[in-house]
């Protein structure tokens, strides 16, 4: 592990949530690798994404029936004021292959304002990143929210 | 006061229209709480959620905080999650395994798995000459007053009287035997997850909305094109896309006019059954070999019978949702006149293939999660309903699409008219079971 590896792990995870918060959903999806999965597991004891019940496991098909409709002019739950604001921090690459591919942990801090009313999403990202000759493309992001197991007060409609 | 209004109960509801107060008002919602939830069979949970001795699982019954649990002899008991001595509650988790007894965190009364006290700390020195001890029954966690089991599911009855649960579900019964004779064991068993979600609504309006045939195309147009463009891309690349686009896309594909197809089937007590099914039988390997599993065990024609049962949903009023042939069921726990708790669990069919377990989780994932394709638009439209209705822009509410055409059947029974599915039956027979239910203040 290097201090390039650090900082580029860091530069990726910056990027990649202000791509989120600004909204740019297809340049988001593009960050993926073709067989990439974001994945937010109904149980943090669950280890695969494949087979079980999950909060999101998209491939890109997926994420992209989930942006069309964000951006259909009738996804009524949409037409409300709507935002978010991601922290992402407590990067750790924990793993990083000769190849140049990363596996990387850090956590994050959500905030959305919908309408008139706010909520918080937090917990931790772990990206299985690889490394392309156009920088680096998510193979995995496994997205355990410390909040996912309460009941959710209305729904997530994009990805956290 | 409220008695004298509750004496009027019938002037809410018309056979074509509800008073808006029926949604708004928490007095009606008390009273709705006391003769019906808490007095009809409300749905627990699943024997398979609670397998071993001392599993339990905490469950809302109207206003009550109940215990479902497996005792030592097997059986599975719904208790008041209270302790009969100071009132604490006894488990303060949603679930998990109790051991051997539950053990009051307060000052340590153990209780057996059917409720019955089984130690007082210092029970002689303390209690010697008082009218409390173990041959007190008020000194052991009060038991629901009936507690009976369809197929594995079971239901309880917060009173003494009233119909069995078999008299109680009816024809509605249908719901659970099309989801266990769709397995070749003959059962289900609950995949180990519930989604809960919150809705700021009143309960009805979420009832009223699961056979409602006239929303999906508008509602879920974003979601349906959405699919539909995605499923077009997919199969033009490899030949054919993933059933399960196939359940989205249908939301757009089956355009307004085509719902009126459907049919909606109503009985007493509220419940109510929408045929229609969502091209869930194609000819595709997987479907060929989960055939070929269902003939083995049941025969050819007892297959055919089992799966050309015409189901998309079955509504038992008045708390629980269930799409039998996709394994999934929504329990619906009102926790105030406006707020509304949704459990949503999936059952794997015992004995059948992994593809056709994963095909209906699909469908839990995407239409079911808290991250839903569906029902964000849902939630979106029972919020402002009940905005709406909580506004004094008017006093009624209007169920009168199709209404005087309905087709009444003997035993009770309403069918909609031919090719009239997007009828508002289900919302008017809901209502008219609600009138009789609160008209019943036993």
């Amino acid at each position: 592990m290097s201090a390039k590896h650090q900082h580029d792990a860091e530069q990726f995870l910056y990027r990649q949530a202000d791509l989120l918060d600004s909204k740019k959903w297809q340049d988001w999806i593009d960050l993926f690798t073709p067989d990439g999965v974001y994945w937010m597991p109904a149980d943090p004891a669950h280890k695969h994404w494949d087979g079980m019940p999950a909060i999101f496991a998209e491939d890109k098909n997926l994420m992209t029936v989930r942006m069309k409709r964000v951006l259909h002019p009738d996804a009524w739950s949409q037409r409300p004021l709507w935002g978010t604001n991601h922290v992402v921090s407590n990067v750790v690459v924990d793993k990083a292959a000769k190849n140049g591919d990363l596996v990387v942990r850090s956590r994050f801090h959500m905030l959305e304002l919908r309408r008139d009313d706010v909520r918080h999403f937090a917990g931790q990202y772990t990206h299985h990143l690889k490394k392309t000759k156009a920088g680096y493309r998510v193979k995995l992001q496994r997205v355990d929210m410390t909040n996912a197991q309460a009941a959710y007060d209305y729904v997530l409609q994009v990805w956290v | 006061m409220l008695q004298e209004r509750i004496a009027d109960i019938a002037k809410f509801v018309e056979p074509d229209r509800v008073r808006k107060e029926v949604y708004t008002d928490p007095q009606i919602f008390d009273l709705e709480m006391a003769r019906i939830h808490e007095k009809y069979w409300i749905y627990c949970g699943h024997e398979s959620q609670v397998p071993k001795a001392g599993d339990y699982y905490t469950v809302q019954i109207g206003r009550q905080p109940m215990l479902l649990v497996r005792g030592e002899d097997g059986k599975v008991n719904v208790l008041y999650n209270r302790c009969p001595h100071r009132g604490n509650m006894i488990c303060g988790d949603r679930h998990g395994n109790t051991g051997e007894f539950f053990r009051c965190s307060y000052h340590a009364w153990t209780f057996q798995h059917d409720g019955k006290v089984r130690s007082i700390p210092m029970m002689e020195s303390g209690y010697a000459g008082t009218r409390f001890g173990k041959d007190n029954p008020d000194c052991s966690m009060k038991r629901a007053a009936r507690v009976e089991s369809y197929r594995g599911f079971v239901f309880a009855s917060l009173a003494a009287d009233g119909p069995t649960l078999k008299e109680f579900l009816g024809e509605s019964k249908i719901a659970f035997d099309d989801m266990c004779d769709r397995a070749p064991a003959g059962e289900v068993e609950v995949v180990p997850n519930c989604f809960r979600v919150i809705q700021h609504s009143n309960w009805k309006i979420f009832l009223e909305n699961q056979l409602d045939a006239l929303h999906p195309s508008v509602v879920h147009q974003s979601t349906g094109r959405a699919a539909h463009e995605v499923e077009k891309d997919i199969a033009k690349k490899t030949g054919k896309a993933p059933l399960s686009y196939h359940m989205l896309s249908a939301f757009a594909t089956v355009t307004i006019d085509k719902w009126d197809n459907f049919q909606t089937l109503n009985y007493p007590y509220g419940h109510c059954i929408l045929t229609g099914y969502m091209g869930l039988r194609p000819k595709d390997p997987d479907t060929l070999a989960y055939e070929k599993v269902m003939h083995k065990a049941y025969g050819k024609q007892r297959t055919e019978e089992i799966l050309g049962v015409n189901i998309h949903h079955v509504l038992i009023y008045p708390g629980l949702s269930v799409q039998s042939p996709l394994q999934q069921l929504r329990a619906v726990r009102p926790l105030g006149v406006d707020k509304t708790l949704t459990e949503i669990w999936h059952f794997r069919l015992k004995g059948a293939p992994e593809p056709i377990y994963r095909r209906s989780l699909a469908y839990y994932n995407l239409v079911n999660s808290p991250a839903t394709l569906i029902n964000a638009d849902d939630l979106e439209n029972f919020w402002k309903c009940h905005q709406g209705l909580a506004s004094d822009g008017g006093d009624w509410v209007s169920f009168g699409r199709f209404h005087g055409r309905d087709i009444e059947k003997p035993g009770g029974m309403v069918e909609t008219g031919p090719n009239m599915g997007t009828s508002e039956a289900p919302m008017r027979n809901q209502m008219k079971a609600w009138a009789q239910y609160m008209g019943n203040g036993r």
